[in-house]
């Protein structure tokens, strides 16, 4: 087993590499899509609690739709490919981030905001040196979890003709090949776990001051 | 010279009958140290924040050093007072120093001012420079804590300081402590300092008037001696019975 | 799309009840588990927070990875599928079970203790009727989770909607797609709904106590 895992390995690595880039590179700009979509709009959903209501309906029930359906359902509308998938995975990691976001602005303490307009600061000030910094701890939980959601959908976002290393277990599946599974099940729960561990380095890296 | 005067000042809450500040008129010169007594709900929070617009009067006027505050932005009138609050509200992701020099941040200071300005307040407030400048809020004592936060509404030399129940979440020890403290403080220059309790020992002891509140009145604004020898109504007759009384039960066990 | 449905019921009707088998099976297992090793980490702290840790890391990996990496050792089919999702489970039910158990009062315990209940009276009469909303809430996102990777199961043969996915999918079938998706979708929507209303009503009953 080793020995044939070894041998796909050398014939096959710049493939792989180019799998993996592949899968990292649709997963991070669905994830960064997902932030310049999610952050906005939780911020302007907890200004107020009415379009709070109104905004998180749609994304709490799409928090709960299985990934794989709403992988499966954009391609009788966006064909397959690339696009379908970024544009699936997108919407799979919105949820979280938007839903973190409400949360960590709802949550600074009204006594910190009075702190800082007491002191002086005008609203934009209370906002960047005491809103935002404090909730920016949940809103990155919300974004690691947009994160490890991406990395794992997009393993089934080969299904769809997006590549990524999903090829290497849907190829293994198909063709009943241990080797190719092993290779690409290990691929995909090291991507996962280390970017994983990764963003949690550097959030403790940014969030000094709670360690 | 007169530092604050309040002018007939009145606050009624939208939807609620009674008036939450009822017809409050008072002057208080500079380098006073005034307290505000009353239980919650009296009226006395709601009146030092008026006094730096976190609330504005529905009737009446305030006047600081000559100037009605109504016409001045509120950002600019709070940077001329320091503000000092009970959770005191030191920012957790700032380290000590980054807390204090803040505002002078904002306002475009030199990094080397800041620096010899942190050193200076928390030589002040009798913290070691060197030892606390870099730590977090979390890293400290709520008695530290306070310090700081005492520390950061010094910084800009304001000439008003608003204290509300600065010591209220702190252990009885550490506060008398931090009440010297204060007061030192408020020897050593020409501030006005205005501080709202509900604590009588801590309001005869550190204010040199003391302002009496209740369900939004002002019963009585006088020195403390004056107070418990004529008190000028009932209740706050019932109040130093009270505290009276307490003193007596002291004694009896000596 | 309804053509199809009556036409052949059997199609579509068969993967639903598939999926909900999987489901009922999967959610046995997992809640029978997670108790046994919350009772463990009760009464032994370091192994509540090493099952913490390790549950974490293995709900990390995307769960294609993992059918992928069991199937050389436990072949294809439900088997592997129902393992893999009781150990996802296992990361949402521990965590919510101990959080619930955790967030009881610590004085409503030491006066249950105090009158005499032993430590397994203080958990059962105390601090699981306290700690249910948690429980129960952490029962919830398990389902709703297990419907989800449910459909991915089908990838190893484990049958369900999935199925209809994939099928669809392979054959372009856009008829099949909808169905595959929509119950699948409409199943989590659903039963998250319904459990959501259980919730509450045991929320209730808590406060009114």
């Amino acid at each position: 087993m080793i020995a044939a895992m070894a041998d796909y390995i050398g014939r096959n690595y710049i493939q792989i590499l180019e799998q993996l880039l592949t899968h990292l590179g649709i997963s991070l700009l669905a994830l960064l899509t997902a932030c310049i979509i999610g952050i906005p709009l939780g911020y302007f959903a907890s200004r107020s609690t009415n379009s709070e209501r109104l905004l998180s309906i749609p994304f709490q029930v799409l928090r709960v739709v299985p990934s794989l359906a709403l992988l499966v359902l954009l391609i009788p509308v966006m064909g397959t490919g690339v696009a379908p998938a970024v544009t699936a995975l997108t919407v799979l990691a919105v949820p979280p981030i938007f839903l973190n976001t409400i949360v960590g602005f709802r949550e600074v303490p009204e006594f910190m905001v009075e702190s800082g307009v007491g002191i002086g600061m005008t609203e934009q000030q209370v906002l960047r040196q005491v809103r935002i910094p404090l909730a920016l701890p949940m809103i990155l939980s919300g974004v690691r979890t947009g994160m490890v959601e991406a990395i794992a959908s997009a393993a089934l976002a080969a299904k769809i003709g997006a590549g990524g290393l999903g090829e290497l277990i849907f190829t293994g599946l198909g063709l009943n090949r241990a080797d190719l599974l092993l290779i690409g099940g290990v691929l995909v729960a090291v991507l996962s776990v280390g970017c994983g561990v990764l963003f949690d380095w550097m959030t403790r890296k940014l969030l000094k001051y709670k360690y | 010279m007169i530092a604050i005067e309040y002018q007939d000042i009145v606050k009624k809450y939208e939807g609620s009958q009674a008036y939450s500040v009822d017809h409050v008129s008072a002057q208080i010169r500079e380098g006073e140290f005034i307290t505000i007594l009353g239980s919650s709900g009296c009226g006395k929070t709601t009146l030092l924040k008026m006094t730096n617009r976190l609330i504005d009067p529905t009737e009446g006027k305030i006047v600081l050093f000559g100037e009605n505050i109504a016409q001045v932005d509120p950002v600019v009138v709070r940077r001329r007072m320091g503000y000092v609050i009970q959770q005191v509200g030191l920012f957790p992701h700032m380290t000590v120093e980054e807390n204090i020099g803040i505002i002078p941040k904002l306002e475009g200071w030199d990094k080397e001012r800041i620096h010899q300005r942190v050193t200076e307040l928390l030589e002040l407030v009798e913290l070691k420079p060197d030892e606390y400048r870099t730590r977090y809020p979390s890293q400290l004592s709520g008695g530290q804590q306070q310090r700081i936060g005492l520390a950061r509404a010094l910084v800009t030399d304001p000439k008003i300081m608003l204290l509300d129940e600065p010591f209220g979440a702190i252990d009885a020890i550490t506060r008398l402590n931090l009440q010297n403290e204060l007061m030192r403080i408020h020897q050593g220059m020409n501030k006005t300092f205005l501080l709202v309790t509900h604590d009588i020992n801590e309001a005869f002891r550190l204010g040199n008037r003391v302002m009496i509140m209740n369900e939004g009145k002002l019963l009585q604004f006088d020195t403390p001696a004056n107070i418990i020898r004529h008190p000028a109504d009932p209740f706050v007759e019932t109040l130093i019975a009270s505290t009276k009384e307490q003193e007596r039960f002291w004694e009896g066990i000596l | 799309m309804i053509e199809y449905f009556l036409k052949r019921p059997e199609k579509i009707l068969n993967p639903l009840l598939e999926h909900m088998e999987l489901v009922l099976i999967t959610l046995l297992f997992s809640v029978a588990l997670a108790a046994a090793l919350t009772l463990l980490s009760l009464y032994v702290r370091k192994a509540g927070c090493v099952l913490n840790q390790l549950f974490a890391v293995l709900y990390g990996i995307p769960s294609l990875a993992l059918f992928a990496l069991l199937i050389p050792v436990t072949g294809l089919g439900t088997k592997t599928a129902v393992i893999v999702l009781v150990v996802y489970n296992q990361y949402l039910l521990l965590r919510n079970f101990l959080t619930g158990i955790g967030e009881v009062d610590p004085a409503v315990c030491e006066a249950a203790a105090g009158i005499g209940m032993t430590k397994m009276q203080v958990l059962l009469r105390v601090q699981l009727p306290l700690a249910r909303k948690a429980i129960f809430a952490g029962i919830r996102l398990a389902v709703v989770s297990t419907i989800g990777i449910g459909t991915i199961a089908s990838s190893i043969n484990a049958g369900g909607l999935g199925d209809l996915l994939f099928d669809g999918l392979r054959t372009m079938n856009l008829v099949k797609i909808l169905w595959g998706s929509f119950l699948s979708a409409g199943l989590a929507i659903v039963t998250n709904a319904v459990l959501k209303c259980v919730e509450n009503a045991i929320d209730r009953k808590v406060q009114g106590q």
